[in-house]
């Protein structure tokens, strides 16, 4: 059953793949004729008819997966990605039926497809449940706050789409906003790289261990083997390579930086580097520049409101599971509602910051663009604190 | 202050910018009315004369709160950079271990305080300042904007509808029947019909406007309940040891309850699991699938003498697992650690050093060891000495660490008919030394009993009421603000032949302008414009030149 969960997440990715070619002819393809003689484009609807058959698929891979394990699939790291993926596509659906944007459709299936596969990287086996995590409140809180931040991610998909179609990225513009947009698409490239470089390096079956002294609380040192997946440019300090034939780290970390993170960051910041600057080189424009044709249509003003709706709606449902049942179950696992737990702390930090982009909507000038670069900062707030927060500050949420 | 009166006869109260009663602008406004909280009166606009005022409109300001805000969210990012106090080992001196463990930067990190920040006097200092704000901004606005939603009337002036960012105005053939078409339009959206002189406002769900207020008010009452722990008997935190088969008072509860346990079990996933086969293999080591302590609880009941014949009475069993704690009274008690295998007794052997006959055996319970133990009619086993977790102290001199028993020495001391006077001997784990010279008698391990022992948070929280029932009403109040808009459409008659339709929302306004289209489709009206885009737009059409050169064609726009 669990095999099969698998493939039904396969076939989804692909309808997401099948859904972001329609609604890429949707935006920048010509309208048609219909029997009536009006012109028509009947293309960002059958995108939309094609996400809905991804999301379900989706849903088919996680209605069999939480049958076969017994507990709702969202324990691990690639559970859990999958499972925001997934979110953002049902938040996609949501809010494709109030607005009938098709340009949403363009730049949030290849979001959704990007975090499904950045997901597959991480181990994807079943895992039995730690006793901490047996319980009904799995399900409740992890369930709400993922549906919160996917549509949370919808508001960062909007604000995107705004980004690029109002921001003059034109040869002779360089300022501080084509800028930071720049950064936007280096960004998304890294991890598209990073999902390549890993899946290539898998593929070739590249392994090396290390071994180095890791250090203990009470100051001594255990010799501790790191396993590589990727040629190690960082290394743990005096680390020997076990493996025959493997390299050498190019450069040692002080102990107190986790050698594997930061040389996995180094990749994906590389791998960027170089998609990044193969597509300059292809196309000599900036990456932002190849996507204003597809936005050429689009009406600023409704993507904005799209935006800020899309935090409306997911604001709530965030706070209720990632605040409200997350202390009710740290109340009744963790014998107390609140302890100032790295996740925690940046689960506050993340509602306060909606809190504040709501109280800036009230104000004048904050609409538009501001708004636009807000929702993009805090999705990257809620990507912090799943993939950082979780993999790098430990806590009693790194259960990855 | 006197009063205001409007034209139309209302007296609002000073400072009103626009009639409560028909919209009329009392102030200087700006071509498009600022609606926001329908210029009402509010005191923080309107005095600014003591301190009290200053404090007020201080408090009062959404800027004000949104800086506070702020704040707090990079205040709080601080405190993740490297663990807080209460993460790192409790027996490290914090104000090395930051240092030695990151460096320059854990100095600076223990130097500023942020190894306790979440404690410190300035962060609850801000999250004071913002109950203040939520409290003060919240009265400031909803009072007043209470008073005009009630006393706004059907009617409006003129100036009112055409300066609302939803404005049209249209000539038609019936004004009757138009009227009519429109109205079962927005019946048809739900929306609450008032007439008043063939005109009508059509509203729907003022309710959301009450939203925030409601779920400042969720707020506040969130964190003052917060607060209320350090009152005393309010918060109770305390950990106890249980070892299995003891009965211990349990902490924090004055004495009042007992709790036993009648053993701890530790499970772990079973290895052969297909399904896990795979998940087990990579984690390198059993993965614990349950933690449990059978829990007998009792309540201390006093006799006729109060304090001297008291009783235990049973009063709840539980099996307290992570995730399930044992709840009685307002008491809580929670899994949180647990020891397996502790040393619990010890089986011994006398016997004759020389021919290595056993005399006989005695068990020593490491816990509460008896001072003698008789081996036959002769003799005996005296304890001259127990170290529970031996260890040689500073001067050489054996000593315990604990009343732990991790490593339980002993000297013995033997009387019999084979010495005269007492003999010793000092036996501990793989040490066995006579004291005396000549040792006669010789003790040896028989085997060893161990227990399981269990930690348990016993916790009381009068806070969580409080806190319950301020979530619970932030949530209404944020779903009330949220899921929820304010809507109101104005149709009001020009004249014999014509209409005015404006529109106004809180947010939302293509929504909004969906409506409206709705409501009067198939009449004579006209669609009304949404002001601030034409504004917009005829801004972009003067200064589009440049973008045009950029994308090679003009612009179509969306709409």
């Amino acid at each position: 059953m669990a095999e099969l969960s698998q493939n039904l997440l396969m076939v989804a990715f692909f309808c997401y793949f099948a859904a972001t070619v329609l609604f890429a002819v949707s935006a920048t393809g010509k309208n048609f004729k219909n029997s009536s003689g009006d012109y028509v484009n009947r293309w960002g609807t059958y995108g939309f008819i094609m996400s809905i058959i991804g999301v379900l698929f989706a849903l088919g891979y996680f209605g069999f997966r939480w049958a076969a394990a017994g507990h709702a699939p969202v324990s691990n790291m690639f559970e859990y990605t999958v499972f925001l993926g997934i979110a953002i596509g049902i938040a996609f659906v949501i809010l494709y039926a109030m607005y009938r944007s098709t340009i949403l459709g363009l730049f949030a299936m290849p979001i959704i497809m990007l975090i499904i596969a950045y997901a597959a990287i991480f181990p994807q086996e079943v895992e039995p449940l730690i006793p901490a995590l047996q319980t009904v409140w799995l399900e409740i809180h992890v369930l709400t706050t993922a549906l919160g931040q996917g549509i949370l991610g919808i508001s960062f998909v909007a604000g995107l789409i705004y980004l690029v179609r109002t921001i003059d990225v034109s040869k002779d513009r360089k300022n501080k906003r084509t800028f930071w947009l720049e950064f936007i698409m280096y960004g998304l490239l890294s991890v598209l790289g990073f999902v390549i470089v890993t899946n290539a390096f898998n593929f070739a079956g590249y392994e090396s261990e290390i071994e180095y002294a890791a250090p203990l609380e009470d100051g001594e040192t255990y010799q501790d083997v790191m396993d590589y997946h990727l040629p190690p440019i960082f290394g743990p300090s005096e680390g020997e390579v076990m493996t025959e034939g493997a390299m050498a780290p190019l450069i040692e970390l002080p102990e107190w930086l986790e050698a594997g993170d930061v040389n996995s960051v180094m990749w994906a910041l590389l791998a960027g580097l170089v998609l990044y600057g193969l597509l300059r080189l292809v196309f000599r424009r900036r990456v932002s520049a190849l996507l204003k044709p597809a936005v050429r249509k689009v009406d600023p003003e409704k993507v904005d409101e799209l935006a800020y709706r899309a935090v409306a709606i997911g604001f709530p449902i965030f706070t209720l599971g990632g605040l409200i049942f997350a202390m009710i179950w740290a109340q009744i696992a963790w014998t107390r509602f609140w302890g100032w737990d790295p996740k925690e702390v940046w689960a506050l930090i993340t509602f306060l910051f909606y809190a504040g982009y709501l109280h800036l909507r009230l104000s004048r000038g904050w609409h538009g663009e501001p708004s636009a670069w807000l929702v993009v900062i805090g999705f990257m707030i809620i990507m912090f604190n799943l993939i950082f927060v979780n993999l790098v500050i430990a806590g009693l949420h790194s259960y990855a | 202050m006197e009063k205001v009166t409007c034209e139309c006869g209302h007296q609002n109260p000073y400072g009103t910018e626009l009639c409560e009663r028909c919209g009329k602008p009392l102030k200087e406004q700006q071509q498009l009315l600022n609606m926001r909280y329908e210029g009402v009166a509010r005191r923080s606009q309107t005095y600014n004369r003591s301190v009290v005022d200053k404090v007020w409109n201080f408090f009062s300001s959404v800027k004000v709160g949104i800086w506070i805000i702020f704040l707090i969210l990079v205040a709080s990012i601080f405190g993740t950079i490297f663990p807080q106090e209460m993460f790192i080992p409790p027996n490290v001196d914090p104000a090395q271990y930051y240092g030695e463990e990151y460096g320059i930067a854990g100095e600076i990190f223990y130097t500023l305080g942020f190894h306790n920040l979440y404690g410190s006097w300035w962060y609850i200092a801000l999250l004071a300042a913002l109950t203040t704000s939520l409290i003060i901004a919240s009265i400031d606005r909803v009072v007043p904007l209470y008073r005009a939603l009630k006393n706004q009337r059907v009617t409006r002036h003129k100036s009112f509808l055409s300066r609302q960012r939803i404005f049209g105005e249209s000539d038609v053939a019936s004004q009757d029947a138009t009227y009519e078409a429109v109205k079962e339009g927005l019946k048809k959206k739900k929306y609450n019909i008032s007439e008043e002189n063939g005109n009508l406002v059509a509203e729907k769900n003022r309710f959301a406007r009450w939203g925030p207020y409601v779920n400042h008010v969720g707020l506040v009452l969130f964190l003052t309940g917060a607060m209320l722990r350090i009152f005393p008997g309010m918060y109770v935190d305390e950990n106890v040891w249980v070892r299995d088969g003891d009965t211990v008072p349990l902490p924090g509860t004055d004495s009042q309850y007992y709790l036993e346990s009648e053993g701890f079990t530790m499970e772990t996933y079973d290895e052969d699991d297909e399904m896990y086969a795979e998940a087990l293999e990579r984690s390198g080591g059993p993965i614990t699938e349950t933690y449990r302590t059978e829990a007998v609880l009792y309540e201390r009941v006093d006799g006729n003498v109060v304090g001297v014949d008291s009783e235990q009475q049973k009063v709840k069993s539980h099996d307290i697992e992570v995730n399930d704690p044992l709840t009685y009274d307002s008491y809580s008690i929670y899994q949180v650690d647990y020891k397996l295998n502790e040393l619990y007794e010890m089986d011994f052997e006398l016997e004759s050093e020389e021919t290595g006959e056993v005399y006989g055996d005695f068990t020593v319970n490491l816990f509460d060891p008896e001072d003698s133990y008789e081996i036959d009619d002769e003799r005996e086993v005296t304890i001259h000495s127990y170290f529970p977790d031996f260890y040689f102290d500073d001067d050489n001199e054996p000593s315990t660490r604990s009343s732990i028993p991790d490593n339980p020495a002993f000297i013995f001391a033997f009387d019999g008919p084979e010495v005269e006077g007492t003999e010793h001997r000092f036996v501990g784990i793989q040490q066995n030394h006579p004291v005396t010279e000549d040792p006669v008698y010789n003790v040896s391990f028989a085997g060893i009993d161990t227990n399981h022992v269990t930690a348990l948070t016993v916790r009381k929280d009068l806070t969580l009421p409080f806190l319950m029932a301020g979530g619970a009403i932030f949530m209404i109040g944020l779903i009330q603000g949220s899921y929820w808009t304010h809507r109101r459409i104005w149709l009001q008659k020009r004249g014999d032949d014509g209409f005015y339709v404006a529109g106004h929302t809180n947010k939302n306004w293509e929504s909004l302008k969906r409506d409206v289209n709705a409501a009067i489709d198939g009449t004579d009206i006209e669609s009304p414009e949404d002001q601030i885009v034409k504004k917009e737009e005829s801004k972009k059409q003067s200064a589009s030149a440049d973008d045009r050169a950029d994308t090679g064609e003009a612009d179509k726009g969306g709409r």
